[in-house]
């Protein structure tokens, strides 16, 4: 796994390259402007869901070994998949007031599939919190993420078998995209890719320093009590910066 | 007429870019708050260790 800086590097430098591709060398298609939201939009959408799919992987992985690692994976997966749900929310919606008039449309299946799958995730943090014990908080978020993770797939054939309402189909329609704006579709795909891993790494990063702290508080002052876990961000028990930089890569990004 | 600005398809385009970079810097902001935490606190670790090594020294 590459460092952080190195995956900073690259995320900046690609991300850079396929908007300027999208801008610069993509031609405007019928739609017009305002096809460009589609560069962003789309690899957004596209990378959310397959955070969730990746934090399903990472749960199976804890409930297999019961590693907090692996529960710690899961859990940043997520915190950045719906940070990029909100994000295609939201430019989903302005791509639709430009384009169809209206902010959303409740009889699309694919914006009302994407809301449903976004919702149920964000169930998870009110599920995950509710519970103190540490063992059992981690287990039952796995279930969840395993669970959750299962509807993804499920959910994009449903909504690619459904008839379409006036979403279009990226890939679907007779002769697909034109290649100039295929490739610079893929490089935004691939830069908003690298952007996910990027702040999984660097949260992972963050989240392993904070366990080093309380470790190192405890070692130091054992007598004291625990201090009380942040409100959220809780670094799951065991887990370090050392073991997150196994393959999270952010050994020096706090 | 004047139409609003919002209205042309470029203001949509400049929006939809405005709201990525806004949650990115809403979440950089965030996370560097936490390292601010991480940080104060490593701070008073450090305190607290070498306090303890000066108490100990003298014996």
């Amino acid at each position: 796994m590459p460092s952080l800086r190195t995956l900073s590097l690259a995320t900046v430098a690609v991300l850079i390259g396929g908007y300027a591709l999208a801008f610069f060398y993509a031609p405007v298609d019928e739609e017009g402007f305002i096809q460009k939201i589609f560069y962003l939009h789309v690899p957004l959408a596209v990378v959310a869901l397959l955070g969730f799919m990746v934090a399903a992987i990472h749960a199976i992985r804890h409930l297999r070994t019961n590693e907090a690692i692996h529960d710690a994976r899961s859990y940043v997966s997520i915190h950045i998949a719906v940070i990029f749900g909100v994000g295609a929310l939201l430019t989903g919606a302005l791509w639709a007031k430009g384009q169809w008039g209206v902010w959303w449309e409740w009889r699309e299946p694919t914006l009302v599939s994407f809301l449903i799958i976004f919702l149920l995730y964000a169930t998870y943090y009110p599920l995950r919190y509710s519970i103190e014990d540490r063992d059992r908080q981690a287990r039952y978020a796995s279930v969840f993420a395993i669970t959750a993770g299962a509807f993804v797939p499920l959910n994009f054939l449903a909504v690619r078998l459904a008839e379409p309402f006036i979403h279009p189909r990226t890939f679907s329609s007779a002769g697909g995209l034109p290649g100039e704006m295929l490739l610079a579709f893929l490089v935004c795909l691939a830069g908003m890719a690298l952007l996910w891993t990027t702040l999984v790494a660097f949260e992972l990063g963050a989240k392993g320093a904070s366990g080093d702290l309380g470790r190192l508080r405890r070692a130091l002052r054992p007598s004291e009590p625990a201090p009380p876990p942040p409100r959220r961000s809780v670094a799951p028990a065991g887990v370090s910066a050392t073991s997150m930089t196994v393959d999270g890569g952010s050994k020096g990004a706090v | 007429m004047v139409p609003l600005a919002l209205e042309t398809s470029e203001s949509y385009v400049a929006g939809a870019y405005l709201v990525f970079v806004a949650l990115l810097l809403v979440y950089v902001a965030l996370m560097a708050m936490k390292l601010a935490r991480i940080q104060r606190e490593l701070r008073e670790l450090a305190d607290i260790a070498e306090s303890d090594r000066d108490g100990e020294s003298p014996k």
